[in-house]
């Protein structure tokens, strides 16, 4: 059955990628740990359905698809950002700053 | 066996999400990520879930990267640069990481048996084959219809409003990218 480790894996995984998220300031690589969160509920929820049927599986697919919108619109917006200040450096990205 | 090939993925996947989240160069990273995202998909089809494994390669280190690799490539980023946030963040993030692993690794403990009997509170009645029909339900379906087909019944009966609302937020966010990448916004 394995449930317990990979639990445990996707806890991992997750932290991984809020501290990527946390500690980076290239917008690319933000947007890939968030995509590496998205992946470790992704397991949780594959794990599971094992025990609690099909949803799991199904809520998955939902995910998967959510997820290639938002990079898709995100990619698109950190595009913009680029041709405004020639840079994804969320450090010069504080236009609505006091 | 399952046992053997289950921990080796899963540290194939954590050691690429570590290199992922360190390298400097975005290229580097989004390489790592799709390792990492591969080697999740293998451990999806250890956890039974066949169709979901393969959707992974397809869906998220085939297209998904693709875009990320894409849009890398034409900013022209593909250079290291020195990106990490000053100390502070630094303390910040480990503690947020700490309490994430408080919280979250003692989840390794779990077993059906408990899980059974936290949902029925009644040891007589708290048997895991019981409690879990729908395990049992879903593996016979999966020997019925395939790994494919036993996920389309429930994705076309009971999921098929949300199934149709997703159709609308793909034709949004296409929508929505093409006008965003536009030269004049």
């Amino acid at each position: 059955m394995l449930i317990g480790p990979a639990l445990a894996l996707s806890a991992i995984l997750f932290s991984l990628g809020v501290a990527g998220v946390l500690l980076r300031r290239n917008a690319i690589v933000l947007f890939m740990c968030i995509e590496l969160m998205l992946n470790a509920v992704n397991l949780t929820f594959v794990a599971l359905s094992q025990q609690h049927g099909l949803s799991g599986q199904v809520i998955v697919f939902f995910v998967m698809t959510v997820a290639a919108a938002e990079a898709a619109v995100g990619l698109a917006i950190i595009l913009a950002i680029f041709r405004h200040s020639r840079s994804v450096d969320l450090q010069n990205i504080n236009l609505l700053k006091g | 066996m399952t046992e053997v090939v289950f921990y080796c993925f899963a540290a194939v996947a954590v050691l690429s999400a570590l290199l992922c989240i360190t390298q400097r160069n975005p290229v580097w990273s989004a390489i790592w990520l799709v390792q990492t995202m591969l080697a999740l998909a293998a451990l999806y089809v250890l956890l039974g879930a066949q169709f979901i494994g393969a959707i992974q390669v397809l869906v998220y280190a085939g297209a998904v990267m693709v875009l990320f690799l894409f849009v890398i490539m034409l900013l022209n980023l593909g250079h290291a640069t020195s990106d990490l946030r000053a100390w502070p963040v630094w303390v910040i993030t480990l503690g947020f990481i700490a309490v994430l692993a408080v919280e979250l690794l003692p989840l390794m403990n779990y077993s059906s048996e408990r899980m059974a009997y936290e949902m029925t509170r009644d040891p007589k009645l708290s048997d895991p084959a019981v409690v879990f029909q729908a395990a049992h339900a879903a593996q016979q379906a999966a020997v019925a219809q395939g790994a494919a087909g036993s996920i389309a019944g429930p994705l076309f009966g009971t999921y098929l409003a949300p199934f149709e609302i997703t159709s609308v937020l793909l034709l949004a966010a296409l929508v929505g990218a093409v006008v965003l990448a536009k030269r004049r916004v």
